[in-house]
């Protein structure tokens, strides 16, 4: 292992998923590379049908990988879940979009808690047990004798989407994938939780995957930011970087596209780039750079060469014709 | 047309449940004057959309109007007959909703369902059918709908979230409207197709010079198209104001929570958030129904509830800190 990789919890490499439908194979992920470092948050930003929970799936092995690597630790694990050592699956976890789906309505919270610490022997008695859960509620900020009695149905949206966080942490994992942990809530919980979730991520070590679609959530919470369209990621680059100088059009016309509230915010949104058109079709997408039928820059060498990854500036990626001949 | 197309007065809603009636609306006040663009902003489940629906009377069967009038164009709507109040929906008054999937008939096609709007209102009346083809093409490329022959032939499901979305817009401005209530339009499309579909009602509605209702959780959104808005939190009008006022200079502790909660695109980390959560409308607190989720409570907060008093011009605020005794 070298030093670059030693720094590194998990790295993709050439990353493929393809889904067989009746109307033809959805390339769901197609081809991407990214790594996570110990105790950053990558983010993982795109729209619906990008591509970005997906690949959520493929790191935890919910799905099987068509092509491409995943390694943990330095360790292969682009398997299904099935396959993964134990261990392994001990030092992962995730926290899904919707709590209301994702927490079994007739366990007691305590149950939902617990269920990781029995699969994995870490508890011997039931009063161990009932000691560990409560101190993972109080993690997450629930008091344990008012919660851990209670099922999902009681609880509000926030307090359920603790819960769960509380079982991603149940094992003290060192990796979790947060897939849109706050986008089914208000604003106002959507703080709390986050301010959590910064809080657990200081005091337990641990590295976040968190795809979220909300790029305003991004700036306040991700370290380096890669953002997907179409089963590709076309920008990748430190947070600051990503927002003050945003080399992408697909990602000038998303921060163009974000409401802002302040003056200030106003200033950081590019003018150059208007939105226009719809995301293509997963099954056809277009030749060349995918994002050539909504880009007002696009020439004719992008409707026919993908673009590759150039180097703009340290730790600065783009993928995008605009870019290649500068470098 | 009067000088205020719509005025909501003291507006009481509640919901028969099994559990007892769930006391949702608890006095909201809203005026629209002609031509104004008014934004309700609030989190879930805080009674903008019953209160929109109280407007088109379309609340659901379990709904009880307890008190209050709502006024539109001087008649009150909670009192007129079954043919004025059609006319109020065919003529007046139009709704785009939050989800368009929902909206749109899955069994016919988006021409059939355009056409029969079309069909019965009464600038139409003893027109041909042929004529109504070449308005809804007229009336899909007004919404910036490529392809429009292809889209009328199309089923809902053959459309993406988008270009439903367009769809419901184009249905409710087929006819003539004086108002025009945008019910969290673009809280279920993409942030680039929520940019564009903004853009869109925005420009017609500058075009038609209609007057506008914007609900949304999306404050962003809100901000950069309405002149006023009215915050509501659980079932209670809490603060008006123009929205530059409202946004630089908030007043009551909810609208200072929710702008605290928002992510800045500049950075700067997270606010606190506001504790708690929506109160259970079956046993609503006493009180200021915000008491239990306020840093500054007063004693009287939790005893007697807070009247609307306007402070500054046009700035109103429904909370016990800005009463002087």
């Amino acid at each position: 292992m070298t030093m670059e990789e030693a720094e590194k919890i998990l790295v993709v490499q050439n990353l493929k998923k393809y889904f067989k439908t009746t109307f033809g194979t959805v390339k769901a992920v197609d081809d991407i590379s990214f790594d996570v470092r110990f105790g950053e948050t990558l983010g993982l930003v795109g729209e619906s049908g990008s591509g970005k929970s997906t690949t959520g799936y493929l790191t935890m092995g919910i799905y099987t990988p068509t092509a491409g690597k995943i390694l943990f630790k330095g360790q292969d694990v682009s398997v299904h879940a099935l396959k993964r050592p134990k261990h392994i699956k001990k030092d992962m976890s995730m926290v899904f979009q919707d709590p209301a789906s994702s927490l079994n309505p007739s366990k007691t919270i305590g149950d939902i808690v617990g269920l990781p610490l029995k699969i994995h022997g870490m508890v011997n008695s039931s009063s161990e047990f009932i000691e560990k859960v409560a101190e993972l509620l109080e993690t997450v900020e629930l008091p344990p004798e008012r919660f851990m009695h209670r099922r999902p149905g009681d609880l509000g949206g926030g307090e359920k989407q603790a819960v769960a966080i509380a079982r991603a942490i149940a094992t003290s994992p060192s990796f979790v994938v947060l897939d849109e942990p706050t986008s089914a809530l208000d604003v106002s919980i959507q703080a709390k939780i986050i301010k959590i979730l910064m809080k657990l991520q200081q005091e337990l070590k641990l590295s976040y995957l968190f795809i979220t679609h909300d790029l305003s959530l991004m700036r306040n919470v991700a370290s380096r930011v890669a953002i997907m369209y179409l089963a590709k990621i076309y920008e990748y680059a430190p947070a600051r970087l990503f927002f003050h100088n945003p080399l992408h059009p697909y990602t000038k016309m998303l921060l163009s596209s974000v409401p802002v509230l302040t003056d200030e915010e106003e200033a950081l949104k590019p003018r150059d780039v208007k939105s226009t058109g719809e995301v293509s079709s997963a099954i056809n997408p277009p030749p060349g750079c995918r994002f050539h039928p909504r880009c007002p820059f696009a020439t004719n060498i992008c409707k026919v060469k993908e673009p590759e990854f150039v180097l703009t500036e340290p730790g600065h990626y783009v993928a995008c014709h605009l870019y290649t001949e500068k470098s | 047309m009067t000088e205020q197309p719509l005025e909501i007065k003291d507006l009481y809603v509640g919901y028969r449940t099994y559990r007892g009636t769930s006391k949702v609306l608890d006095g909201v006040h809203l005026t629209v004057n002609a031509g104004e663009r008014v934004g309700i902003i609030g989190e879930s489940g805080c009674g903008k959309t019953t209160t929109m629906k109280t407007i088109l009377r379309i609340l659901p069967t379990n709904a009880v109007i307890q008190k209050g009038e709502v006024y539109f164009g001087g008649k009150d709507v909670l009192t007129i007959g079954k043919n004025e109040l059609n006319e109020l929906r065919r003529k007046h008054i139009a709704m785009i909703s939050q989800d368009p999937t929902a909206a749109l008939n899955p069994v016919f096609n988006i021409e059939t369902q355009l056409i029969d709007i079309i069909k019965y209102s009464e600038a139409h009346k003893g027109k041909k059918t042929e004529e109504f083809k070449a308005k809804c093409v007229r009336i899909l490329k007004e919404v910036a709908l490529p392809d429009p022959e292809r889209v009328l032939d199309s089923y809902p499901f053959q459309l993406s979230g988008g270009m439903k979305q367009r769809v419901c817009i184009a249905m409710a401005l087929a006819t003539p409207r004086h108002l025009l209530i945008a019910d969290e339009p673009t809280t279920n499309l993409d942030v680039t197709i929520q940019d564009q579909v903004l853009r869109l009602i925005k420009d017609i509605v500058e075009k038609r010079k209609l007057s506008v209702i914007l609900i949304s959780q999306a404050l962003g959104s809100v901000k950069g198209f309405v002149d006023e808005v009215y915050v509501m939190y659980a079932g209670n009008t809490v603060e008006v104001a123009d929205t530059k006022e409202l946004f630089s200079n908030p007043l009551h502790p909810y609208t200072k929570g929710l702008l605290d909660s928002t992510p800045k695109l500049t950075g700067g980390g997270f606010s606190e958030g506001i504790k708690g959560r929506v109160p259970d409308y079956i046993n609503p607190p006493s009180g200021c129904r915000f008491h239990p989720r306020c840093n500054y409570i007063l004693s009287r907060c939790e005893k007697e509830k807070p009247p609307f008093i306007y402070v500054d011009g046009n700035h109103g605020v429904a909370c016990w800190l800005y009463c002087k005794k």
